[in-house]
């Protein structure tokens, strides 16, 4: 059961990146793509959108519900990045939401538009931040120190940002290779091309200082890393896989494009699920919260699979069919 | 200002951002598919356009509630996480359901918003449908877990810690369908009244308008129904609260001592120093008869309850006082509409009668504002009531103030550029709707 409840939570936080990110990333991808790219982004995920970003409230009810002490702990201590986050995903959303329904074409959209970018590249920083400061063990449980040792120390450093860093570049990347297949013109394609790689090269280089930096800081990832099996497979298929697109670039078939890409986020993910496992949050004394020593009740555990059972019954089919009846060019409003 | 203030005034202020699009989110669905069945059954240019014009207001009333309801999830363990640690896995699962109908709305929004050339007409028509029953949906599972903070239930206390947990029980506790019915109709009482409102203003302009003069009937025939149905609720919830949370009720009420029989305390401005409320109208009796059907009754006051268990009684009697009132005064206009539609049809396009819907525009909003309070402020000290106290469950975080004050900053602006939009959309109305050009 409580396995259950882990494998629906490691699926919902993978949709989030996937399509969450897609999300967050067109933010970002529009910065460099022009005019023309700030409406067929805009067209590109309107209707989407906002299905894509409930995975996040489903992760954190999981959380909640399943491993309350996780919850509790996280929101008291990382209270600042999580805030941020918050902020980020509320003018995202409203500025995205007005740019788009705003009947008028005046001075307000430039704002709209420097909001949605901003808030688009913020936001992903600041998850990775929090992600970051989960993995990285400065978090001090038995504190009873000043504010900047409880609630800044444990993510108001070089590692959590770069891992914010890095979360902002795979979703850049991601909604790159995801727009290339949702221009038909062959210059539009270009372009998105071009900012794939780019994306993919930052990732590439942000992946391996997040490596570097958990070492300047003492947190053993190196070596956590290559003791799981899993994982150095995992990211030794990711790292297959860039020839092969840096291939389909070239000549892009998008159904393998989005396939290949997906999968890599997909690998990376599940190679860090494999390191962290069954730990979420590292604590500085070594009294790391885990899936284990946080559990709720398994009464809970029985209701609230039940009822992702009967959640993802409806919502699998119903997300299929949105994306179907939207696949290709979106209709003008 | 104090830690433990700014957290509640944060949480104030969210719920309250929050509920307005909440409310829209569960009644806009129901209008809309209502006008497009219409379209469907008659052909009417203005049904269609209505559905139309609506259903773009609602993208980005439903785009603001999303993500302001992303935030409420969070900051329930932000602001408190005391209450979540322990509150998380017993109220987990109307969440858990929450968030699938949550989902579903969402999905079958897109649908719907940006289906409308490209589905079966009644598929399009159905995919509506489901919005507004997902959205009524999430609204009661969302309530019911708050009823759960009313009249916790579904756990033993032993020692400071909550064991044998049962979350069936816990969301079926004895005020989730007293608090969930009355939710789910000020829900429709308020979003119809604002929507008639707002028609109505610009049908007093342009008294033959087809589109506005529509859109007013729709509105306010589910405005008035709602109406006429809320004070039933309210009965029932007040009876409710008259048996489990006396305080709640004391307060409201205003009554601070136990009294047989007891006195309806209408207005007035209570003084907690000399324990009296000044400037009221009292009827006899009526609070006995109220709070438990019977004229003779006793009905507890706040000399029960210790002075650390008692909650602000000023901002929960006034905010009883203005939804009551309010909710009264709806009511009544909602019987006269259905008379004035079954006998004198006329009056319906009168100028006083628009103005007077027109003045009621924010009144259910204003109303669902102050009913939230006293559902609140009234449980105070306790967030899990007879078990935590707010004070307990607080955020052990310095500083909370300035999360409130950039919380409350960016609300404002959002609420003042919704409204500037709102205007815009409403003003180039005639632009896109064949049916709202009056010749």
């Amino acid at each position: 059961m409580l396995l259950s409840i882990i494998i629906i939570l490691g699926i919902a936080f993978i949709l989030y990146a996937i399509l969450g990110g897609a999300d967050y990333g067109a933010g970002i991808v529009e910065i460099f793509a022009g005019k023309k790219g700030e409406h067929t982004i805009t067209k590109a995920i309107a209707p989407v959108w906002e299905a894509n970003h409930v995975w996040l409230i489903l992760a954190i009810v999981i959380l909640f519900a399943g491993f309350p002490l996780i919850f509790s702990t996280i929101s008291t201590v990382l209270h600042i990045p999580l805030m941020i986050v918050l902020l980020g995903i509320v003018l995202r959303g409203s500025s995205f939401t007005f740019r788009h329904y705003d009947v008028g074409q005046n001075g307000s959209r430039k704002y709209y538009t420097l909001f949605f970018r901003i808030s688009s590249f913020i936001t992903p920083v600041f998850l990775g931040v929090t992600l970051g400061a989960m993995i990285l063990g400065e978090i001090d449980l038995s504190a009873s120190g000043t504010f900047y040792e409880q609630y800044l120390r444990p993510w108001l450093n070089i590692f959590c940002f770069t891992m914010g860093l890095f979360c902002a570049a795979l979703f850049a990347y991601i909604a790159a290779v995801f727009m290339i297949g949702e221009v038909p013109s062959v210059g539009e394609r270009k372009r998105y091309i071009q900012l794939a790689r780019l994306f993919l090269f930052a990732t590439t280089i942000l992946g391996i200082l997040v490596f570097v930096a958990a070492e300047w800081h003492g947190h053993p990832l190196f070596r956590e890393f290559f003791a799981s099996t899993f994982s150095v497979i995992a990211l030794g298929m990711v790292l297959l896989l860039v020839p092969v697109l840096l291939r389909l670039f070239r000549q892009p078939n998008i159904l393998y494009l989005r396939a290949v890409a997906g999968l890599q986020v997909l690998l990376i993910l599940l190679g860090w699920y494999a390191i962290q496992f069954p730990i979420l949050v590292y604590e500085k004394h070594g009294n790391h919260l885990t899936f284990y020593n946080t559990q709720a009740p398994a009464a809970t555990q029985l209701q609230m699979l039940i009822a992702l059972f009967v959640g993802l019954l409806l919502i699998v089919p119903a997300f299929y069919y949105l994306f179907k009846v939207f696949k290709g060019a979106q209709e003008e409003q | 200002m104090d830690d433990l203030l700014a957290a509640r005034l944060q949480m104030a202020v969210s719920l309250g951002f929050h509920i307005v699009f909440a409310c829209i989110g569960m009644t806009m669905p129901v209008l809309m598919a209502f006008s497009e069945w219409k379209w469907l059954r008659t052909q009417k240019q203005e049904y269609l356009d209505l559905a139309k014009a609506w259903s773009k207001g609602v993208a980005i009333f439903f785009a603001v509630g999303a993500v302001s309801g992303t935030v409420l999830s969070f900051e329930l363990g932000l602001l408190f996480p005391g209450f979540m640690q322990h509150a998380g896995p017993i109220i987990g699962m109307p969440f858990s359901w929450e968030g699938t109908a949550f989902f579903v709305e969402a999905i079958a929004l897109g649908v719907f918003l940006y289906g409308w050339n490209r589905l079966n007409r009644w598929v399009h028509w159905a995919s509506g449908i489901v919005v507004g029953i997902s959205g009524v949906l999430s609204g009661i599972f969302v309530v019911s877990a708050n009823a759960w903070m009313n009249s916790p239930a579904g756990f033993d206390y032993q020692n400071g810690a909550y064991t044998n947990i049962d979350p069936v029980a816990a969301m079926f506790n004895d005020a989730w369908f007293s608090q969930a019915l009355h939710m789910t109709l000020a829900a429709f009482v308020a979003t119809s009244f604002a929507v008639a409102g707002v028609h109505a203003f610009l049908l007093i302009k342009n008294r033959n308008n087809t589109f506005h003069r529509t859109a007013v009937k729709i509105a306010l025939s589910f405005g008035a129904v709602s109406a006429l149905l809320q004070p039933i609720s309210g009965d029932i919830s007040a009876k409710d609260i008259a048996q489990r949370q006396p305080a709640k009720l004391a307060a409201a009420e205003a009554l601070y001592k136990t009294s047989q029989p007891a006195d309806l305390v209408i207005g007035g401005i209570p003084n907690d120093k000399e324990e009296r409320v000044q400037h009221a109208i009292h009827i006899p009796r009526l609070l006995s008869f109220l709070a438990h059907g019977d004229f003779n009754a006793e009905v507890t006051g706040l000399d029960k309850f210790p002075k650390e268990e008692r909650p602000p009684v000023f901002i929960t009697h006034i905010a009883f006082q203005v939804m009551v009132g309010l909710g009264v005064l709806m009511a009544l206009a909602g019987l006269l509409f259905l008379v004035f539609s079954a006998w004198w049809k006329k009056i319906l396009s009168k100028k006083w009668w628009l103005t007077c819907i027109a003045w009621l525009t924010p009144a259910g909003f204003i109303a669902v504002e102050a009913g939230w309070t006293v559902t609140e402020v009234g449980r105070q000290p306790w967030i899990i009531y007879g078990f935590m106290k707010t004070s307990d469950a607080v955020s052990p975080m310095p500083g909370l103030q300035f999360s409130f004050y950039i919380i409350s900053a960016v609300y404002i602006l959002l609420t003042v550029i919704l409204i500037w939009l709102m205007w815009r959309q409403i003003a180039t109305v005639t632009n896109f709707y064949p049916s709202a050009r009056t010749d």
